[in-house]
Parts: structure tokens; C-alpha cells; sequence
């Protein structure tokens, strides 16, 4: 539970936080260090710096573009919660925030960290596939916006160069939502999900379904969606269209709980969450 | 003795002030200068020989003062003791080095310690020390381990069986002959990790002018600890000191020495530094003793009417890789003496291994032996109830032992002082619902729902306890209790108890107790514990005995106080004890009640000493040494309604009833704060917790991310009732709270769980009762 030896710098800027990971290859970002710390006290993750984003200013906050929300990557799952935007206009983002940790985790861990640590147990990376969210880096070379799919490419490896920063968490398209909600069936030791569930509902009759938790890296549940996509939200229709909820995927198990359960809890949870929809 | 407002208030707890606002004194809280710090180097391998170390490099590094293997500290500490020596079952203590010399046995052993300025740099050294290991087969399961072909961890421990623990009363066999109904099952009781908020550390400061070492220490027992201490080291006794003063939580895992305390004073004493030592959580998940278990193969016999005649236990316990300091009485005379339960059963037999696995070693937990008895036993009355066709209610009321048969000796020997098994139960009945509850349980279950009732009518064994039982048992102390009642000139006192509380709240409790006999406030009464060169020679805090035993000790303290006092008062006032009348601190003369003095009075003439009564000596103190003569049994009876999710596998914990008989209560609010916390401990059992080892000996479950320690959020409302039946044993006429909701708790939640599943044919499964494990189950029957 004692790291090893590092460097600490804090810039003022991304473009500072950009030169520092170029001048140290062995260096890593830090955010709230709520997932990067705990693996540096086991000594699994030995970098030789940490280059503290986490009070960039510029990284911090929720503001509107349109019909777009923006997160910033270093807001805070707390800061979240508390926003007025966030509060009005998509609640679904604090059902999945009051799911992560507890207080101290919220007040700690951001949205961005999450996102680039791409934990396949995470909350957000569910829920903001659902949300066709976008995700926005700079690297050296300038800025580049992908989409939430591309980004979570593998699990703890999101599509991101070293020495690349998440600076913007973007979900578009905001008023087409017609309802979104997250669920999850938490490990009783970890908290993380055994399995979550991100769901949205849009306007124009489309389902958006997510998993995190039972398979190797967030992913969409397309052979669900295209089930129930511009059906009726009956109890029959939700029912087949849960039933698919494992086409398609690999699942993962551990000691708490076999691929077997999870697979299981996967079409439950996402039965659930179709119910929550209507 | 009237009982004033002291005795049964719920006083606020004096010491959570200190211990909230982060002012208490923690081991890792002492600061001594110079002090140099210690890293353990550890086997990754459960079973390995060990062909080098090459700690050159590690010696080279900034900050370190030395690194020390095995061999080196061979001539300074001695092995680590074991300390529970049962007699008649051909015991065989292995030795237990410190530091694993030549061979580790389990993964965590120390193979090295660094040691240097700061703790990073012992670390970074640590992962600097080389070291070659061969690795051997391995065993963790108690029940491969004595069959023959098992990897041998011993040489002279053949098949790794420690010991064969027999106990038997009646005759089982000629029972279960003639028994109409006979039940055999299985029961595994898992190993569970105690998890102190506080881990387990040390900083012992050796002085080589006067030849003394002041150790800092987790303990939930200092004196023993300084006992064993001056054996492992040779420092003589009286020139040791251990300070346990704040200690955060042990649940039993801080009553054994362990190696890491031993090795750090030993090298104190080698490099004249203080060497401090903190476990990190991790190192605390592999390193502290584990607990419970158990495999327990039952045999049940009765009567086609229900009425229990024998039981016969064939058990196995696993005891990791050495014998800690306790380990042995664990599993046999705190669990085989307990198996007649609350119920009269004629013929017990049992039969305890205690085996010796490639795991980390268990010794007592929060119950101690206790919960396993119970656990087998309660299911084994819902057992026997399902093939009688009674209600789990009546089956253990037609077995209860009855008030007016107390004393009553069970088969195992024990003395139950007093009891009324059928008032807790019934109070109990009342307060869940039970008829509405099971007119519930149809409704759901005729929609296909699953809601289950669960019941735990449980009796232990606590104040441990007298001394000659103590020596009958092998257990290498004694187990009375000691107290100095000192009152200072001003009236004020000073309470020295032997008792070592570490969370229970004794501070209060004891201080109660104090204000309640003498009538002085409570708020000048200091109760100090915990550091032996304060302190009487004490035993320490185990077994809920700290109240029943140091708390007697300390109330015949202060009512010999109160006599002196007496005698001085009648000088004072011109009268004869006799005619003294004694209340709330006050002395007066009988009839004229304005002819007073105060205890205060009384305090500053005794110390001023211008006027002695004839004969008598200055001074207002007085110390105690209370052997009790015979065990407490608490009792209770605890309901757990729960309704469990077929869908999921999850169980629901709808409705939790309590009613414990603990006789008198000094502070409610104190005891159902144990009560509360022991039911948590033991529903996570049944629940959540559990130790995993993979076939190679790692820990599975090694962090807090893994071994679920429950949370606020897993934690049922509970209902907490009491009866009072006091005992004789002491003269509080109280039993003790530390341990019932460990006990009773966990086989009424497994109870209901079990019952919610009964319609699908289900009658056991083992713990713990993971969504995964239920669910797994339900799909087996379904499907069948
Ligand atoms: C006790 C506990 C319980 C938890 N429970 C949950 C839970 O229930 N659900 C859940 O989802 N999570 C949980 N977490 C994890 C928590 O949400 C983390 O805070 C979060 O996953 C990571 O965010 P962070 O800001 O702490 O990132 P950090 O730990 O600081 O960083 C994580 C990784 O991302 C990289 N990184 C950080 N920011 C950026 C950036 N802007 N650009 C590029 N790379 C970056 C870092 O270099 C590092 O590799 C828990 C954590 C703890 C300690």
C-alpha cells in the first residue's frame, strides 16, 4: 500500500499537461486518482510522474451548445449532481452517479478520469454509450471528437495516445430524449457492477440500450434494440426483446460471479430497464 | 443495593469524542524520535522451500539500517508461542518461527525484514530482497489435508493433524439406535477475515541504559502479550511495557502474539532504535488470524415426537499453517462444550481435528467457537422440524431446558447458571408477528414468491471465566479479572481495571458502575486500562468477559471503599458504622439525616489523615482480584424474516427481531449498539463474507474490493427486545453482550432462507448465500 517513487507536476494548462507527457514517457495524467492510486499503492501501475489535471479550470463544469451538453472531463461525479443543467435535462447522468462509490469517491473520481481508465465494471462508459455521447482529446496534434463506441475500445484501453487529454465529455441531441435511466446489480464488496445498464428512450420511437459490467468493455445492446426499436414498450415486446440482451456478446466472470450469472442478470437488468422506459 | 439512575442509563459513550475527533492514541499515533521502520518481505508461494536470500542489493539502498532473515534473528526471538495446550488429544505445537526460516507455509509468511528510516524505503528494499524459492504441493482444505498423499507441512505432524479433540457425555450410539428419526448433514462453516477498522502494527522502543522495552501495541490483552513478550525475548517481565490503550477494534484477531510484533522488538533490542511496524490492509487480509472454518459432519437423533436424544459432531478445523496463541481452544472446548445448546439432549459426542493447511493461520473470532455450535445446531432444529412435520416454534420449545431446572448441567459438563428460553421466544413471537407472517408466507407463495422466517433460539457461553476451568482446559492463564479503585484527596477516582476494551465502550460502562456503588459523579471517575505500567495484572478483553468479570472486580473495589468510607464517616460524625446510612455518596447518621458527611468528606480526611479511627490505615483505595466461579450463559431468541429473489437470487432482509437476555443491563444504549454490531457480523456471514483460496494457496479474497465487510446499506432495521433473568455468578447479576448477535444471528437468517426455498424442495445449502449461489440453486430445482 506504499507506491513507488514519482514525480509530481501540476500545470496551469492541457497544452502544458501535453508537453509534460511528451518530456516523460512513463508519466500518466492525473485525475481525481480514484482508480489510478489505488493500483499505484499495489504497486501494479509504478509510472515515473503524475501530471495533476484535475484543477484545470477549463476542464471543469457543465455548459449547453445547442442542443448538446458538455461535460467537462475534470467535473467531478458531485459537481455532476449538483448541476442545474444536468438536474433538468438529463437525470438519467445522476442515476448513474449516485450508483458510483460513496461520497468520497464522488467527491474525488471525475467523469473524464472514468472515461480514459475504461474500467469494464464502470458506470458512465454504460450510460454514456447509450447517450451516442462524444468524447473530445487533445493530443499534440490538435483535437479530435469520437464517438463513445470508438472510444471505449477495450477494457482499460480506451482509443487514446499517451500522450493525448480528454478534455470534453459531449452528449448531443438532448431534447430528442424522451426518457433515459441506469441501472445496476452492484458487487456487494466493490460496489462495481456485476452488471449496469444504461438505457434512453428517444423522441422518435428509438431504444438505446448499454451494459457495462458482464462483458469485457461497455458495449451496445444492438440485437435488443433493433427488437424493440419503434415497437410498443409492452410487457410482451420487452420480454423478447430482453431475451437478446446476450446475442452478440462475450461475457466475463470472476470468483462473485460466473459469465453464466452475469449473462442471466444481463437480460434481467435489461428487461428492467425497458420496463423503466415506458 | 438500590439501583440508582447510574446503573441502566444510557450515558453517552465518553471515549467517542476522543476516538472521533481523530484525538485518540493509536499505535500508528506515537511518535518516538529516531525511530526506524520495517517492511516484511513475504512468500508469494503457499508451501516452498527456501534456497536463498540475497538481500545485497536491498542493504545498499537509501535509508536502509538492515536487513534480517530467519537464521539471523534465530538466537533472539524465540518461537512464537502457542498458548492454548489442550491436554488429551496427542497436541502437536509445530514451531512457529517469526520469520519462516528454511521452508514457508503459507502465502504471506515473513521470509525477511527490512528495516529504514521511512517506510517507502523500507518498501522499496523489500522489493529489492531476492529470494529463491522451490515450490512444493500445496493444501488448503482441512479435509485433503489429513487424508494420506496430502503435501505434509510438518515432518513430525503426520497427516498435518494437530490434534484429536474428543468430548462425549451420555452415550450416542445406544441413542441413535433406538431413535425413531435420525438426521445426518453436512455443514461447512467458512473462513471469514476479522477486518479491525485499525490493523494490526507495533513501535517498541528498547532503552539499553536500563535494559526496559516500551512496546506500543494492537492488543486486546497487554499483559499476556507482555508475558509472552519477556519469554520470546528475554527481556525480564517487569522491565517490559505495553501500552494498548486505543486500540481500534480486534473482534479476536488481536488476542494471539504474532510474529510481526516479535520480530519488531527483538530487533529494537538488537539496534537500540525504535522500530515501528503498522500492518497495511493488505498485509492485514493475509497475515491476521482468519476465523471459523469448520466442516462439520451431524448426526441427529430424536423421538417421531421431536424430543432431541443425542447428537454426535465429526468436525475438521482448519487452522492454517501454525498453531496461533488460542487457536487449539477455539474449535474444541468453546464449541463442543456448547453443542447441547439451549436444549436438553441427553447423549452429545464430538469429535474435533484440528488441521494444519498452507493458509493463514484462524484462531478466535467474534464468537469463538460459539456461532459454529449454534449455527449446526439451529439448522439441525429446522431439520428436524421439516421431518416432523412441527413448526421450527414448537420442536425447539419441546426440547428447551426449563426455568425451574436451573442450574442445569448439560451433557458437555457445563453449569448453566439461569435461564427462561421460553419468555425470550415468546416476547420475541410477538414482536415479529409470527401468525400474520406465516399467513403472509401462503399469499406470496401461492403467487410464486419466496418469503422465508428464520429462527435462532441460542444460548451461550460467556464471562470466561473461572481460573481451575481455564487449567482443566490447557489454557496456559488464568482468567480472573483484577481492579484498583483509587480516590484522591479531592474525591475524584482513578479506576485501574485489568480489562482491555478497544471499542465496547467500558470507559462508560465501568464508570457507571463506580458512580453507581460510591455515588461519586461520573464525570470524576477516570477509568484507565490498557497500559501495563499502570494497570494491575489483568487478562485482557475476550469472551464477553470484560464486564461480567473486570466490571465484578471493580464493583467489590469500590464497596470496599464504601465500607472504609463508612467507618471513617462514623468517626467523623461521632457514631458507629452501624448507624451509618449510606446513599448517593452521602453518609449519615441513622435518623438524623442532617448529621452528614460526604464521600468527599471522607476522601480528604482520609488523606489528611489528622484524625484516623482507631485501627485504621490513611489513604481511600482499594484493589480486587475477582475469580468468578462459574460461567454467564446469555440467551435470546433472534427472527429474520427475509424474501429472496428468484429472478436474482438475491435475499431481502424484510424484518429482523432480536430479544437477547444479557440479565441486567448497566447501559442499554451501549448494549444494543453490541447487539446491533454483532447481528451485522453475523448476517454478513450468512450473506457476504467469505475466504477464497485458489488450488496454489493465494487468497482470492485479499482487499475490500473482493471480501465484502457489510455496509451501512446491507444492514436490515433491527428490533431489539430484552428479558431479564439475572445470573448468581456475579454480583451485577449481568451475563454479557460482547458476542449473542454474532451467535445467534447468522443460522436465523440461513434459517429463513432456507424456509423461503422450501418449496422447491430445497432443505440445506451451504454459506454464504450469494445472489449467484442462490440463483444456481433455483435453476437446478426448476429445472429438475
Ligand atoms: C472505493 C471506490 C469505489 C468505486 N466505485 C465505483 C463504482 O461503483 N462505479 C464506478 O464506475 N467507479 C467506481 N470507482 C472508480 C471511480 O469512479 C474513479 O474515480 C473513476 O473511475 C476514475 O476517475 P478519476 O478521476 O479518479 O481518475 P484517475 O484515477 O485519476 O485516472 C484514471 C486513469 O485515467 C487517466 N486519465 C485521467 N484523466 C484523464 C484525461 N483527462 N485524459 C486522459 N487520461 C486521463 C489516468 O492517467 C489514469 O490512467 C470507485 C473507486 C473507488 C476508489
Amino acid at each position: 500500500m506504499y507506491p513507488a517513487e514519482f514525480d509530481y507536476h501540476r500545470p496551469e494548462s492541457v497544452s502544458d499537461a501535453i508537453k509534460l507527457l511528451q518530456e516523460n514517457p512513463e508519466a500518466k495524467l492525473l485525475a481525481g486518482g480514484h482508480s489510478l492510486l489505488p493500483v499505484m499503492k499495489l504497486r501494479l501501475a509504478q509510472p515515473s510522474a503524475l501530471v495533476d489535471i484535475s484543477r484545470i479550470s477549463d476542464l471543469k463544469g457543465v455548459r449547453e451548445d445547442g442542443d448538446t451538453i458538455v461535460i467537462g472531463a475534470m467535473t467531478t461525479y458531485s459537481e455532476l449532481m449538483g448541476s442545474d443543467v444536468i438536474k433538468q435535462k438529463l437525470p438519467c447522468l445522476i442515476d448513474a452517479a449516485d450508483n458510483v462509490g460513496d461520497v468520497q469517491v464522488r467527491n474525488m473520481g471525475t467523469i473524464g478520469g472514468a472515461c480514459a481508465h475504461c474500467d469494464p465494471a464502470s458506470d458512465f462508459p454504460a450510460i454514456l454509450l447509450a447517450l451516442e455521447s462524444e468524447i473530445k482529446s487533445v493530443g499534440p496534434n490538435g483535437e479530435r471528437t469520437q464517438s463513445s463506441s470508438e472510444f471505449f475500445m477495450d477494457m482499460f484501453t480506451p482509443k487514446l495516445e499517451p500522450d493525448e487529454v480528454v478534455t470534453e465529455i459531449r452528449i448531443p441531441n438532448v431534447s430528442n430524449i424522451a426518457k433515459a435511466t441506469y441501472i445496476k446489480f452492484a458487487h456487494p464488496a466493490s460496489g462495481y457492477a456485476i452488471v449496469g445498464i444504461g438505457a434512453v428512450r428517444t423522441n422518435d420511437g428509438n431504444v438505446q440500450l448499454s451494459v457495462t459490467g458482464s462483458v469485457p468493455i461497455a458495449a451496445r445492446l444492438s440485437a435488443v434494440e433493433s427488437e424493440i426499436s419503434g415497437k410498443d414498450l409492452s410487457d410482451d415486446n420487452i420480454k423478447a426483446a430482453a431475451e437478446k440482451a446476450t446475442e452478440g456478446l462475450d461475457f466475463v466472470g470472476d470468483i462473485h460471479a460466473s459469465d453464466e450469472y452475469r449473462a442471466h442478470l444481463t437480460k434481467v437488468y435489461a428487461r428492467r430497464a425497458l420496463e423503466s422506459l415506458k | 443495593m438500590a439501583v440508582t439512575r447510574m446503573f441502566g442509563a444510557s450515558v453517552k459513550r465518553r471515549e467517542d469524542a476522543r476516538m472521533m475527533t481523530g484525538r485518540a492514541h493509536y499505535t500508528d499515533d506515537v511518535r518516538r524520535n529516531h525511530t526506524v521502520h520495517m517492511s516484511v518481505v513475504r512468500s508469494p508461494y503457499a508451501h516452498a522451500n527456501i534456497t536463498n536470500i540475497d538481500s545485497s542489493e536491498a542493504a545498499q539502498m537509501p535509508g536502509v539500517v538492515g536487513v534480517f532473515t530467519g537464521a539471523d534473528l534465530v538466537d533472539d526471538v524465540a518461537p512464537v508461542p502457542c498458548a492454548w495446550l489442550l491436554p488429551d488429544c496427542n497436541l502437536k505445537v509445530p514451531e512457529y518461527r517469526a520469520i519462516a526460516v528454511d521452508k514457508a507455509r503459507f502465502v504471506g509468511d515473513p521470509v525477511a525484514v527490512v528495516i529504514a528510516e521511512d517506510r517507502y524505503q523500507a518498501e522499496d528494499a523489500a522489493d529489492a530482497v531476492k529470494v529463491s524459492y522451490e515450490p512444493l504441493d500445496v493444501v488448503t482444505n482441512q479435509e485433503a489435508a489429513v487424508k494420506d498423499g496430502a503435501p505434509q507441512l510438518y515432518d513430525d505432524v503426520p497427516n498435518n493433524l494437530a490434534f484429536q479433540w474428543k468430548l462425549s457425555g451420555g452415550n450416542f450410539e445406544e441413542a441413535n439406535q433406538s431413535a425413531d428419526i435420525r438426521i445426518s448433514q453436512r455443514f461447512v462453516n467458512q473462513r471469514l477475515i476479522p477486518n479491525a477498522m485499525e490493523t494490526r502494527g507495533v513501535l517498541a522502543d528498547y532503552n539499553p541504559g536500563s535494559g526496559s522495552l516500551e512496546v506500543w501495541l494492537t492488543s486486546q490483552n497487554p499483559h499476556i502479550h507482555r508475558l509472552l513478550l519477556s519469554a520470546v525475548t528475554g527481556i525480564p517481565e517487569m522491565n517490559i511495557r505495553v501500552d494498548s490503550t486505543d486500540v481500534g477494534g480486534g473482534f479476536g484477531s488481536k488476542i494471539p502474539l504474532y510474529g510481526g510484533e516479535m520480530i519488531a522488538c527483538g530487533i529494537a533490542k538488537k539496534l537500540g532504535k525504535p522500530v515501528k511496524w503498522m500492518e497495511s490492509r493488505r498485509e492485514n487480509y493475509v497475515t491476521t488470524a482468519h476465523g471459523r472454518d469448520h466442516i462439520d459432519y451431524v448426526d441427529l437423533a430424536a423421538t417421531s415426537d421431536g424430543k432431541i436424544t443425542g447428537i454426535r459432531v465429526e468436525a475438521y478445523a482448519n487452522h492454517g499453517a501454525y498453531l496461533s496463541t488460542a487457536a487449539p481452544g477455539v474449535p474444541t472446548w468453546l464449541f463442543g462444550t456448547m453443542l447441547s445448546g439451549p436444549y436438553k439432549i441427553p447423549n452429545i459426542e464430538c469429535t474435533m481435528n484440528g488441521v494444519l493447511t498452507n493458509t493463514t493461520t484462524t484462531d478466535a473470532y467474534r464468537g469463538a467457537g460459539r456461532p459454529e455450535a449454534t449455527y449446526l445446531l439451529e439448522r439441525m432444529m429446522d431439520l428436524l422440524a421439516k421431518e416432523t412435520g412441527l413448526d421450527p416454534v414448537e420442536v425447539r420449545r419441546r426440547n428447551f431446558i426449563q426455568p425451574d431446572e436451573f442450574p442445569y448441567t448439560v451433557a458437555t459438563t457445563l453449569q448453566y447458571d439461569s435461564g427462561n428460553y421460553d419468555a425470550a421466544l415468546d416476547q420475541a413471537l410477538e414482536m415479529v408477528g409470527y401468525e400474520e407472517l406465516r399467513k403472509k408466507q401462503e399469499d406470496l407463495r401461492s403467487q410464486g414468491r419466496y418469503l422465508g422466517i428464520g429462527f435462532s433460539t441460542y444460548v451461550e457461553v460467556c464471562g470466561l471465566a473461572p481460573s481451575s476451568a481455564a487449567g482443566m482446559m490447557g489454557f496456559q492463564g488464568g482468567l480472573w479479572e483484577s481492579a484498583t479503585v483509587r480516590v484522591h484527596p479531592s474525591g475524584k477516582a482513578t479506576v485501574l481495571t485489568g480489562a482491555s476494551p478497544h471499542g465496547q465502550g467500558e470507559e462508560t460502562t465501568f464508570a457507571q458502575l463506580v458512580s453507581h456503588e460510591t455515588g461519586i459523579p461520573f464525570h470524576d471517575i477516570e477509568i484507565v486500562h490498557g497500559d501495563t505500567d499502570r494497570i494491575p495484572f489483568g487478562w485482557g478483553t475476550y469472551g464477553s468477559r470484560s464486564t461480567a468479570v473486570g466490571g465484578s472486580a471493580i464493583v467489590y473495589a469500590s464497596r470496599n471503599i464504601v465500607e472504609k468510607a463508612k467507618r471513617f464517616a462514623a468517626h467523623m460524625l461521632e457514631s458507629s458504622p452501624e448507624d451509618i446510612d449510606f446513599n448517593d455518596g452521602v453518609f449519615s447518621v441513622k435518623g438524623s439525616p442532617e448529621r452528614s458527611k460526604t464521600i468527599q468528606d471522607v476522601a480528604l480526611a482520609a488523606h489528611l489523615a489528622w484524625d484516623l479511627p482507631e485501627g485504621e490505615k490513611p489513604g481511600l483505595e482499594d484493589s480486587y482480584f475477582f475469580d468468578p466461579t462459574n460461567f454467564t450463559f446469555p440467551f435470546g431468541t433472534h427472527i429474520c424474516v427475509v424474501e429472496v429473489d428468484a429472478e436474482t437470487g438475491t435475499t431481502e432482509v424484510q424484518k429482523y427481531v432480536a430479544v437477547d437476555d444479557l440479565g441486567n443491563v448497566i447501559n442499554p444504549m451501549i448494549v444494543d449498539g453490541q447487539v446491533h454490531g454483532g447481528i451485522a457480523q453475523g448476517l454478513a456471514q450468512a450473506l457476504y463474507e467469505y475466504a477464497a483460496y485458489d488450488e496454489g494457496g493465494q487468497l482470492l479474497t485479499g482487499s475490500m474490493m473482493d471480501y465484502c465487510v457489510p455496509k451501512f446499506e446491507h444492514i436490515p432495521h433491527m428490533d431489539v427486545g430484552r428479558t431479564v433473568t439475572t445470573t448468581p455468578v456475579n454480583p451485577m447479576g449481568l451475563k454479557g453482550a460482547g458476542e449473542t448477535g454474532t451467535i445467534a444471528s447468522t443460522p436465523a437468517v440461513v434459517n429463513a432462507i432456507i424456509d423461503a426455498l422450501s418449496p422447491l424442495g430445497i432443505k440445506h445449502m451451504d454459506m454464504p448465500f450469494t445472489p449467484q449461489r442462490v440463483w444456481e440453486a433455483i435453476q437446478e430445482r426448476k429445472g429438475s
